[in-house]
């Protein structure tokens, strides 16, 4: 019930529609229903009176009855088309606004490709559901009930046959949906797991090829389909039981009238019955049966549909974890950063700290630089300071001021971070760079740039600061990308800008050049870097070493360097030229051969 | 990504006949039974109008008059009987109809889901015999396509379509039959009405097609624009750019739904529109008919010209008839565009199925091998932790064999992956058995393509390749590609448990095998820290490990195979350098002995290379020790000092 809630929320402006169309629905079934009691008639008083003025005369009526019948039906047909597209625009419309007001941890929680699935495959299945509710599924059981009716209007003892077979029909359908729905819930994750698992093999292929593991994944494969296909046979076995027993009800019902019908028509001599109206009762019976026809279709579609509505209903209903104070402060004062007994877990239920009692104290203008292995959670530790995550325990200050306290736009326009999986964006470096302020004037763009050590590159394309970025930003190379990134971010003009491994794809000089770019005409400005290089921490105020969620040393480049053992692991490792001199000698050797093979020198 | 739906004039009937084909190749005798089951169900479902008119002709008219001269109880009495009769036939058609209802429902479920499996299998099976190229040059999704809107198309059109066409046309064909024979001039009437329902199918069906057309379009926009956004969300969160791209998707979404409301408006026209043309026939049928009874005119069946006038009974009757005639085209009509989607999704998938598999000409065999001290080698059916090359030589009929050493030299190999744009320039280089060559240069000058070329991903244009002095094109490829090990940047892990992961190196390693891999490569210990250890399930591309994890599993995976050349191109890319110098130790006991071709772009990973091979715009430019090079103050010193930008 929550679910339609939530969703039908979505209708707003299509309102009008959801109701006209059913209503219109209703009114073309009526006449629809009306025009075989009325042959009844036409055909009893051509009988009697089969002048062609008599024939016109009735038939005009029934032509009448059929124009007015279409004009509802293409009425309801424009309004039940423009009410459930216009209910799927909304949908996308407030699944893609609900996904922009989510928190970093709203985000890691649904996959990117199950929030595209959610906007397109189950908003189109809710679509189509929602268009055969307000169009067959008000039709099909109007059609039945007037059908009904009807027949009453002619002959009730004979229609007492109709009202004794519906609800045999009605538990009939009822069984059949009961044993089927858990049979697809389960098929539908089998389903799922198949194609992810071709999913695999495509983006695998080189593996799979390299191993020679065709007809291995073939084989599995196949296993996978069979048992998809069982499942999906099962289902639909037991679905495929509701024509025969809707064919048997209604047959019986036909013949039972047929007999009893004619015999009345007989015993009678045609005065409670006559054969124009038994014909008009089997027409009734034929219309019963096709409307409880669509009505089980409509159930299929329905049942199918309400999966999507569950998946959709979740991320609307999802709330961000991270809102706005009630009266949030604008203004960042300085680039100082405290973390005050910080620990942070990413969610409630993980056992583990992602950060544990981290206390910090940076001043502003600092260059503070972060170093640790994978998992250490440097990352997690500068995301809190933009307020991207909040902190589990402690607090964490910007400018004196606790970042709970600021309106988010504004500290995350003071704020500004590359992050480690940065993306442009398909549009022109130019508009790209505008993310970091849509106003900025084009030499602003430059300046940034030049920071950033990336003009000399982009004035090389032949379309300069136009040059159209791809799709993932595919048409250019690593380094550019996190180069470009770094601009747009300090385009934001922040207070601290932090550099989430944001130069692991570029040379050290160039390294070099942009940490100089920031030292001499950004130097008030607080940075954070997090690098794997020790080069580009090296000149850093202060270095953070970190370990398993915890800062386990901070000191300058000299101090670290003298007293802490994970630093000089990672320098010396990387500085191993001096270090490992033995090994090159030894492979020396081996070379030299190589060279004496005569490998071709270019 | 939904694509765009074309099918191409003319095309239409040979991809549905191919369907035909295909679909009767697996299921020839069920989809006989479910022809003639449908038409029995048709037949008993048309009956009504039938019996109904001998009803009225055989029962009621002679009771009725019978009744007025003898009162009505006897009247019921004379005609009983036949009633009896007529109405046990009529149970005997309908159990008949019933009873072929449920054979065809069920042998329908049967079909449409083995038919969907054959079409995933054999799509899964061409899929793997597809060169690499092939998946270079298409996206995933794209591919992915085939199997999910294109298999679901196709599901649609047998499992609704057919069936529903089938029965419809077998109904308006009896209907057809019983109309002759009951008028043929009532039956023209109805031919008309039919004639203008087509026209307007047509018409209101192509106006809907068009735009279920353009609605698919848009779709596949809409979802690429949604790709890219979601997938940079956390990068408009941080640019507080959410504002700006919902009024980017704003424009995209009302494209998609102006269209939609077009394809489905239309779409809904057409059934009230064929229904209530019904309603006019109708009408035109009982003036007609009526017109007939006034003017006396003779009835006219197929059986020849009657000597009386068409009966109220039978015009009755045709009434029913004409309806049931109307409602059957209108089912049809329903069907276009599942029909229309099917078609361009069955074209699509004959398409894929064509595609031209990988070739392999090889016919040199890796074998396993006895060598004694004279180095003579002999083949051996069991295992010997040997292996040979067997090369049977056609033009004498002898065998030689050659032991695997992984040797391997290229020599003046050009190669590019478009026949315009040469990736390749004369490149030569030899790497002896336990060698480690380092290839270093940009992103595009080169490296990964000879690594393509020697696992034979690629064909080389020019030039020769040789393993262990054979050329290896004349190796089958599946032997060759054994012989080599290949650890990518992008891992590629499949879903299962950390054991099976790295058992896919050799399928029947023991654990112990697996787990010493594992430790060889410095994996064991974050496995053994997991809840699960090695049982710990993988999904979604081990998405619940980090990628630096994945790398340990994937080396860990080769080692399994124990190959004698090794691959391994950006292997320890996201692996941070501090583990990296962990791990060090079992990277180097897992190239002892082996042949290695390292790409890295990291230097320190290569410095102990035996000769690292700067690349260049495909051209190799520099080659030596890292010692020779650094003294040479070349390129390679220049990237090493950081004075050029890798990648």
């Amino acid at each position: 019930m929550n679910v339609i809630k939530t969703l039908t929320k979505s209708l707003r402006e299509f309102r009008k529609e959801t109701v006209l169309a059913p209503v219109l629905v209703s009114l073309e079934v009526v006449v629809e229903c009306l025009i075989p009691l009325y042959m009844v008639t036409m055909l009893e008083n051509i009988e009697a009176d089969n002048s062609i003025e008599n024939i016109l005369f009735w038939g005009g009526i029934l032509l009448l009855m059929a124009a007015v019948s279409l004009m509802f039906g293409m009425l309801a047909g424009r309004y039940a088309a423009k009410a459930s597209a216009g209910f799927s625009r909304n949908l996308r419309t407030d699944i893609y606004s609900a996904i922009q007001g989510f928190s970093f941890s709203n985000i890691d929680k649904f996959s990117a490709s199950s929030l595209v699935t959610r906007m397109t495959t189950d908003v189109i299945n809710i679509q189509n559901a929602f268009m055969m509710i307000i169009r067959i599924a008000v039709r099909s059981p109007i059609m039945l009930v007037v059908s009904v009716i009807m027949s009453f209007t002619i002959n009730w003892k004979i229609a007492l046959i109709f009202l004794a077979i519906i609800p045999v029909l009605g538990v009939g359908l009822f069984v059949i949906f009961k044993k089927v729905d858990p049979i697809f819930t389960k098929v539908f994750k089998k389903y799922d797991a198949m194609n992810e698992s071709i999913q695999e093999n495509i983006k695998g292929i080189r593996v799979v090829k390299s191993y020679v593991r065709e007809d291995y994944e073939m084989d599995k494969f196949g296993k996978t389909a069979q048992d998809v296909r069982a499942s999906f046979q099962r289902g639909e076995m037991i679905i495929a039981l509701n024509s025969p027993l809707m064919q048997f009800a209604i047959w019986t019902a036909i013949t039972v009238i047929c007999i009893y019908g004619s015999q009345l028509v007989v015993q009678s001599g045609g005065a409670d019955l006559n054969a124009e109206s038994l014909s008009s009762l089997i027409a009734y019976g034929a219309q019963c049966m096709s409307a409880l026809m669509t009505l089980s279709m409509v159930m299929v579609m329905i049942s199918i549909a309400t999966s999507s509505s569950e998946r959709v209903a979740e991320v609307l209903s999802e709330k961000s974890t991270l809102t706005n104070p009630e009266n949030p402060v604008h203004e960042v004062p300085n680039g100082s950063v405290q973390f005050k007994k910080v620990s942070f877990k990413y969610s409630e239920k993980a056992e583990r700290y992602a950060l544990s009692d981290v206390d910090l104290d940076i001043k502003s203008g600092q260059t503070v630089g972060i170093l640790g292995g994978t998992g250490s959670s440097k990352s997690t530790l500068v995301n809190l300071i933009p307020r991207l995550y909040d902190a589990t325990e402690g607090e964490v200050l910007v400018g004196g001021i606790n970042v709970r306290d600021y309106d988010l736009e504004s500290l995350r326009d003071q704020v500004s971070v590359v992050l480690q999986k940065n993306v442009l964006f398909s549009g022109t470096i130019k508009e790209n760079l505008r993310w970091g302020d849509p106003d900025a004037t084009d030499e602003e763009l430059v300046e940034a740039c030049k920071r950033a050590q990336a003009h000399e590159f982009v004035s090389s394309f032949p379309d300069g600061y136009d040059t159209y970025i791809e799709q993932g930003g595919t048409n250019v190379s690593g380094g550019q990308k996190q180069r470009l990134c770094i601009a747009r971010a300090l385009l934001k003009k922040p207070k601290i800008l932090i550099l989430d491994d944001s130069t692991s794809a570029v040379d050290t000089k160039t390294d070099a050049l942009i940490r100089q770019a920031f030292r001499e005409e950004l130097p008030d400005v607080t940075k954070f870097i997090i690098a794997q290089r020790v080069a580009s921490v090296e000149d850093a105020d202060v270095i953070l070493i970190m370990d398993g969620g915890r800062i386990v040393a901070k000191g300058t480049h000299e101090e670290l360097l003298a007293s802490n053992r994970i630093y000089q692991e990672v320098y010396y490792s990387q500085n191993r030229m001096g270090a490992s001199k033995q090994d090159l000698d030894d492979a020396g050797g081996d070379s030299k051969a190589f060279s004496d093979e005569g490998g071709a020198q270019e | 990504m939904r694509k765009r739906i074309e099918i191409q004039k003319g095309s239409a009937g040979k991809i549905l006949g191919r369907l035909f084909r295909y679909m009767s190749h697996y299921y020839k005798w069920e989809l006989l039974v479910v022809i003639i089951c449908i038409a029995v169900t048709a037949v008993a479902g048309i009956s009504s109008s039938v019996f109904l008119k001998i009803l009225v002709d055989d029962v009621i008219t002679p009771g009725l008059d019978y009744g007025k001269i003898y009162g009505a109880a006897a009247g019921f009495d004379q005609v009983s009987g036949t009633l009896y009769t007529i109405a046990g036939i009529m149970a005997g058609i309908y159990a008949a109809g019933i009873l072929c209802s449920f054979i065809y429902t069920r042998l329908m479920a049967l079909i449409t889901q083995g038919f969907l499996k054959h079409v995933r299998v054999d799509m899964f099976d061409k899929m793997q015999t597809l060169p690499v190229r092939y998946f270079d040059t298409h996206t995933h999704g794209d591919i992915m396509s085939y199997y999910t809107n294109d298999v679901d198309a196709l599901r649609q059109l047998i499992s609704q379509s057919v069936p529903q066409g089938l029965f419809s046309l077998v109904s308006v064909i009896t209907l057809l039959v019983y109309m002759l024979i009951s008028s043929v001039y009532l039956t023209l009437v109805v031919l008309a009405g039919v004639a203008v329902m087509a026209v307007v199918t047509k018409t209101v069906g192509s106006k809907s097609a068009k735009y279920f057309v353009r609605q698919q379009n848009s779709m596949g926009r809409a979802e690429g624009f949604v790709e890219e956004m979601i997938n940079g969300q956390k990068v408009i969160k941080v640019f507080c750019h959410e504002k700006a791209s919902e009024r980017d998707f704003a424009k995209v979404n009302d494209e998609l739904f102006h269209d939609a409301d077009k394809a489905n408006g239309y779409g809904n026209i057409l059934m009230p529109a064929i229904m209530n043309l019904g309603h006019v026939v109708f009408v035109a049928v009982a003036i007609v008919g009526g017109a007939l009874v006034l003017c006396n005119v003779h009835n006219l069946t197929i059986t020849g010209l009657e000597a009386s006038v068409i009966t109220m009974g039978a015009i009755v009757s045709f009434l029913n008839m004409s309806r049931q005639f109307t409602l059957n085209i209108g089912q049809v009509s329903m069907q276009i565009n599942a029909v229309v989607m099917a078609i361009a999704g069955a074209g699509r998938i004959f398409e894929f199925l064509d595609n031209e598999p990988e070739v392999d000409d090889g016919y040199v065999e890796l074998v396993n091998a006895n060598i004694d001290e004279q180095g003579n080698i002999t083949e051996s059916a069991e295992r010997t932790g040997k292996w040979a090359w067997r090369h049977p030589h056609r033009a004498e009929g002898t065998v030689t064999y050659t032991e695997l050493k992984g040797d391997i030299r290229l020599i003046d190999v050009d190669f590019g992956y478009v026949p315009e744009k040469m990736v390749l320039h004369d490149v030569t280089l030899y790497a002896k058995p336990g060698q480690k060559i380092a290839f270093v240069g940009a992103t595009g000058a080169g490296k990964t393509t000879i690594t393509n070329l020697i696992n034979r991903f690629y064909d080389i244009e020019d030039g020769k390749i040789r393993y262990d002095g054979i050329n290896i094109n004349k190796i089958k490829k599946a032997d060759l590609r054994r012989s080599l090990g290949i650890v990518l940047q992008d891992t590629n892990l499949f879903t299962g448990t950390i054991m099976d992961n790295i058992r896919y190196g050799k399928l029947d390693a023991t654990d112990e095998e697996c787990i010493a891999a594992a430790k060889l490569a410095g994996a064991h210990d974050f496995i053994t820290r997991l809840p699960e250890g090695y049982a710990t399930m993988l999904t979604g591309d081990g998405s619940n490990l980090s990628q630096g994890q994945k790398q340990l599993l994937s080396i860990a995976r080769v080692a399994v195979a124990d190959p004698p050349v090794l691959i391994l191109d950006e292997a320890t890319s996201s692996i941070d350098t501090r583990t990296e110098y962990l791990v060090q130790r079992g990277m180097d006991a897992l190239m002892e002995g082996r042949t290695v071709f390292v790409i890295a772009h990291r230097l320190s990973t290569i410095q102990n290379s035996d000769a690292i091979m700067v690349l260049d715009h495909g051209r190799i430019i520099e080659r030596g020790s890292h010692e020779e090079l650094i003294e040479k103050k070349g390129q390679y010193y220049q990237l090493y000092t950081g004075a050029f930008e890798l990648e």
